[in-house]
């Protein structure tokens, strides 16, 4: 548990950003233009979603973020809590595969981020029960990934991300390849536990649904190179549930960023 | 109304029916060459005793047993050198073959310059390398370098291979967390490359003793610290035929206890997450 120094100075910047680019672009090496020039600023404690076809460069935006590539040019500003010693902990990733260790259980794969940062055994035990707990995993703490459901892996990785109290979270399309009743629940969990622990979350995803259903604010790219086309201030209860899903609001919300969708569609059939 | 009633009851018997059939199957893997053996051993003895062929052209399986149990004293202490030659071998091309894949995954310039080598002293047979290194090395020596190079490649070029075979989405989380280059190694690519490793492992224990039969022959040492090779090529040159028999039979049943050891420790230690270990019904 984070003492509560660390917890009133995140309280401290609620309107702060937490994320921020400026003209970030990113060209790869195969001389492919993956993203931007982007611009981009996400304040503390949102949960926006960045919605484009595949390939648009939502993901490049994402590992740019995260530190995991650096851009060709322009400015990624992370705000980083006084009281951590590196950047990586600020951050937690939780990508499309479940990306778990095959070799360790369930609590080595959450212990993970802890090892790496040399926390202490004892303080490492209690947070990653409640991390586990936070995604209603407690009772498989010594299961192997194998024995695990596709949705249970993806709770695992959540918990792995958030065992560090991130203040950010990046989501890489992460329910993308679950069946649907099972997305709904961890939707549903992922916007409680948001509820819970006001962390800035970026998620990526291709399903305007989701990207709804989930967000504040919606963020449509362009197909690749991606820049933003669209963008969507989503105004209802922050406690959404099934009533919210079959709303002639959200019906609405759908169709406005559908449509804002259909020329990056248009545009990658062309090529 | 008819198909959903009539489709579980079929299903319940076939349950069992695979179960049962699958022991069987168990059974008759491990009886069929059990039979083949003994028919084998059974002709191998009819024709030595119809055909009255003499035991220093082809001794019946009888009296190969009788000199496995008279020359026992002999026998032991040779199997029991080759055991040691190929333990020491194996040793040495297990830990040369990890540290030098380690040593290449860390730095691409030494893989290029040297790996060459490890090709060119696999590929060279070393039945022709050995009386060299009996020229330059003290003979026990040389008999452990032999068992090492015949061993050591496989465990390198699996070792490099597993290591290489890391999820690229675990190395990125590794590098987010800021993993420093041992942590990396430690918690993802040795426990990634284990499988791997293991398999080479595997091939290594079987070819040290090669390595070391082929040394032994090329050396040529007698007396007291002799191992099973050479009693072979020594009972060769007095035509002692079932004493030949009994010391190649004491070989091939150390390959294979070798071989069975490696794949149950191997076995042991991926079980509860290899896909190679979890066996059929997951």
């Amino acid at each position: 548990m984070p003492d509560p120094a660390a917890l009133s100075d995140l309280d401290a910047g609620p309107s702060g950003l937490a994320v921020s680019l400026r003209g970030v672009t990113k060209v790869y090496d195969s001389g492919v233009e993956a993203l931007g020039p982007l611009d981009l600023d996400v304040r503390s404690g949102e949960f926006v979603s960045l919605l484009g076809p595949s390939g648009c460069g939502k993901s490049t935006a994402l590992r740019l973020i995260a530190g995991l590539n650096a851009p060709t040019s322009g400015t990624v500003r992370v705000s980083n809590r006084a009281d951590r010693a590196q950047t990586g902990q600020s951050i937690g990733f939780v990508f499309q595969e479940p990306t778990l260790m095959p070799w360790a259980s369930v609590r080595e794969n959450v212990r993970l981020p802890l090892k790496l940062a040399r926390v202490p055994v004892a303080e490492a035990n209690a947070r990653i029960n409640a991390a586990l707990a936070q995604v209603g995993l407690a009772e498989f703490a010594d299961s192997f990934p194998r024995e695990l459901s596709g949705g249970m892996k993806m709770r695992v990785s959540l918990a792995r991300a958030l065992v560090t109290d991130p203040d950010i979270l990046l989501m890489d399309e992460p329910f993308a390849a679950l069946d649907e009743f099972t997305r709904f629940r961890l939707n549903n969990d992922l916007l409680s536990l948001w509820g819970n622990l006001r962390k800035t979350v970026i998620f990526v995803t291709h399903s305007v649904f989701e990207s709804v259903y989930l967000s504040q604010r919606v963020i449509v790219m362009t197909a690749r190179p991606g820049r933003i086309s669209a963008e969507f201030r989503i105004d209802a209860p922050e406690s959404r549930g099934e009533e919210f899903r079959t709303s002639a609001a959200y019906a609405g919300y759908c169709r406005e960023v559908s449509k804002a969708l259909a020329p990056s569609y248009d545009e990658n059939a062309d090529r | 109304m008819k198909p959903p009633p009539a489709t579980p009851i079929p299903a319940a018997k076939a349950r069992p029916k695979s179960k049962s059939k699958r022991r069987a199957l168990d059974v008759v893997r491990i009886l069929l060459p059990v039979a083949v053996l003994a028919a084998g051993i059974a002709v191998w003895g009819l024709v030595v005793r119809l055909n009255d062929i003499p035991p220093y052209v082809l001794p019946g399986p009888l009296m190969v047993f009788h000199t496995l149990v008279n020359d026992w004293p002999v026998l032991w202490q040779s199997l029991l050198t080759t055991l040691l030659t190929t333990l020491e071998g194996f040793a040495a091309a297990a830990v040369g073959g990890i540290a030098l894949a380690l040593l290449f995954n860390q730095s691409r310039w030494l893989e290029y310059s040297l790996f060459p080598y490890a090709v060119i002293l696999q590929v060279t047979p070393v039945i022709a390398i050995a009386p060299l290194l009996l020229i330059y090395l003290p003979q026990q020596t040389a008999v452990i370098v032999c068992a090492w190079i015949v061993g050591f490649f496989p465990v390198l070029s699996n070792t490099t291979l597993g290591l290489n075979s890391v999820d690229r989405n675990l190395a990125g989380l590794f590098q987010l967390y800021g993993a420093s280059r041992l942590q990396t190694l430690r918690y993802l690519k040795l426990p990634a490359a284990l499988p791997f490793i293991l398999g080479g492992l595997r091939i290594a224990g079987g070819l040290s003793l090669i390595g070391a039969v082929v040394a032994e022959i090329a050396a040529g040492s007698a007396g007291a610290g002799a191992g099973l090779a050479y009693r072979i090529a020594e009972s060769g040159y007095r035509l002692n035929i079932p004493r030949m028999f009994a010391a190649l039979l004491l070989l091939s049943v150390a390959g294979i206890v070798i071989y069975g050891l490696l794949a149950l420790v191997s076995h042991l230690i991926l079980r509860r997450w290899h896909e190679s270990a979890l066996g059929k019904e997951s």
